[in-house]
């Protein structure tokens, strides 16, 4: 194999891409991840959960290191470790200050439990820590296609949740005391919704790591609320953000020697920074 | 135990940093900042490679760095206060930073940057030289001292910011010096005990002082108290049980402290008689009032 090279003629490049098997792979996962976490990082970003969502990611930590410590497959060890966080996150308290200063601190807690487990783990198992970096920032490069049915799956199943529970859960989200009024059952939806983060974080840290999903969740709906404040239009904008950001930073550390992490979250930033300008310049109220 | 040196330094570094985790973490929890400190302490590990790479003092690039982001975060919100959504795309791109630096790292020397990264997260507060116990120690009391000086007017306004500006106290200005004690502890606690211990150490006993009472002097005792408590024994426990990290130790008595007071609260077995806002609003008000 020799070494990537960029030329001026863009199809070409494009199709020495996509002659290896492993970039085919990488693409598919990056576009099944680059949905699935503009649809619910959208959410995430509404309801000013990113703190939230930040800790549900660093939870693959503790769950890559237990599995490894109990010996069982790695994913199971993602799933719990992200499932219990989420639920120990678990409601909204309001966005008062009470409520504000008792989120960030169960959260925080939450995190660093985590994270002291997952230390506790690391050091009575004695071998996981080269594996640090990859938990961290990812081996999008090494997927094979079972990988990619699995998370085909799941966002299949998240997806069609979150349609599912789309409407009341904006309610819910914007206006919890209009929601409760209509009857809609605001605690279980908020319940609901941090178990489809936990969920969706859990099979996607496997594969990009935990610094990445966060990017992917947090950056393109940023960008797209600071542009608009329409629900469909801004879920929209947040998926093709992310998938854009994804493509790109996939397609340019290809041609790189410098890794994928930093491509993504730079083209988040750029993406986010850009909206924002924008933003500012039709001057217009955005949906927070 | 103590005639162990490395427990003796542990001992002194752990005590001055615990003292100023707890007292500015009762204000970070309270105007709901934990996110803030995590990115400060997260980031910080980017500030030690990126020293390592241009080849400077990792110290150098720690404090460059969280005292700028501190700074930043300041800058970019109403009252110093950052909103989440900004916070998170902010450090996930100086994250992104840092993988990029790591592979510089990586391509210029032979590798070591899994090492930097345990290390920044977890520390160990047993690797300690005589000196370095001084220098974090150091810290720790300054830390204390300052946020003890301005925690009058901090509290003031936090409480209510409004009537705290008209009356002439400088509330951007505390907001920012708040996140730069924040990011001094962060920067010293994160290459001394670890990132992991620092957020620990700020978010465990405030959250629990807070649930345990709404009188703000008690309220900062207690959660310093609380995090003495956890740093003391968490030493002496990870001493006596040598396959526990001294970090998950300390962590661990502080988080069950804090699961100790919300399960007390939430059950009734304990609250605060008045909500902490009309309280502690209600003192700081008086205090300013001639």
């Amino acid at each position: 194999m020799t070494n990537p090279t960029l030329s001026w003629n863009l199809v070409h490049d494009v199709q020495e891409l996509l002659a290896y098997r492993f970039m085919v792979n990488a693409l598919q996962a990056g576009t099944v991840v680059a949905v699935m976490a503009g649809a619910v990082g959208w959410y995430m970003v509404l309801r000013r959960q990113s703190f939230a969502g930040h800790t549900i990611a660093v939870m693959s930590f503790p769950g890559a290191a237990g599995a490894a410590l109990a010996g069982v497959p790695s994913a199971l060890g993602y799933y719990l470790a992200c499932g219990v966080a989420a639920l120990a996150i678990g409601r909204r308290r309001g966005a008062d200050r009470g409520g504000r200063s008792r989120d960030s601190a169960t959260i925080g807690v939450v995190q660093v439990a985590g994270l002291a487990l997952g230390f506790l783990f690391l050091s009575l198992y004695d071998g996981v820590l080269e594996q640090l970096e990859t938990l961290l920032f990812g081996t999008f490069l090494g997927i094979d296609r079972a990988q990619v049915i699995t998370l085909l799956a799941v966002a299949v199943v998240v997806l069609g949740a979150l349609a599912f529970v789309g409407r009341p859960l904006l309610l819910a989200s914007l206006d919890p005391e209009v929601a409760r009024a209509r009857a809609v059952p605001v605690g279980t939806l908020d319940l609901g919704f941090m178990l489809l983060l936990g969920v969706t974080v859990a099979a996607t840290s496997q594969i990009t790591g935990a610094l990445l999903v966060f990017a992917l969740l947090v950056a393109p709906p940023a960008a797209a609320q600071a542009i608009t404040s329409r629900p469909g239009l801004g879920l929209a904008l947040s998926v093709g953000f992310a998938l854009l950001i994804t493509w790109l930073g996939l397609g340019v550390s290809y041609f790189s020697i410098y890794p994928l992490g930093f491509f993504v979250t730079t083209f988040g930033f750029s993406v986010f920074l850009l909206a924002k300008l924008a933003g500012f310049a039709r001057a217009r109220p955005g949906v927070v | 135990m103590l005639a162990h040196e490395f427990v003796r330094n542990a001992y002194l570094a752990g005590t001055p940093l615990a003292l100023a985790c707890g007292l500015i973490g009762w204000f970070t929890v309270l105007r709901g900042q934990v996110f803030a400190g995590d990115a400060l302490s997260h980031v910080a590990f980017v500030g030690a490679i990126a020293a390592a790479v241009v080849g400077v003092d990792e110290r150098v690039g720690l404090f460059a760095l969280t005292l700028a982001l501190a700074g930043g975060m300041a800058g970019l919100g109403r009252r110093a206060q950052a909103d989440d959504v900004t916070i998170g795309v902010v450090f996930s791109w100086v994250l992104g930073i840092g993988v990029l630096l790591i592979a510089v790292l990586g391509t210029s020397s032979s590798g070591g940057s899994g090492l930097i990264v345990a290390n920044t997260l977890f520390g160990s507060i047993f690797g300690l030289s005589g000196g370095e116990s001084a220098v974090a120690a150091a810290v720790g009391v300054a830390v204390v001292l300052i946020a003890s000086a301005i925690a009058k007017p901090l509290l003031f306004a936090s409480f209510d910011p409004e009537l705290a500006g008209l009356q002439g106290v400088p509330v951007r200005l505390l907001g920012l010096v708040l996140l730069g004690l924040i990011g001094a502890v962060t920067a010293e606690g994160t290459q001394a005990i670890g990132a992991l211990l620092v957020l620990g150490l700020i978010a465990a006993p405030a959250g629990a002082a807070l649930r345990l009472t709404s009188k703000p002097y008690l309220g900062m005792a207690c959660s310093t108290g609380i995090a003495l408590v956890a740093m003391w024994g968490g030493i002496a426990l990870s001493y006596a049980i040598p396959s526990l990290p001294p970090s998950t130790a300390i962590v661990g008595i502080a988080v069950g402290a804090y699961a100790l007071a919300s399960i007390a609260s939430t059950i009734g077995l304990w609250a605060p008689r008045h909500p902490i806002s009309t309280r502690a609003g209600q003192a700081a008000r008086e205090a300013h009032l001639p």
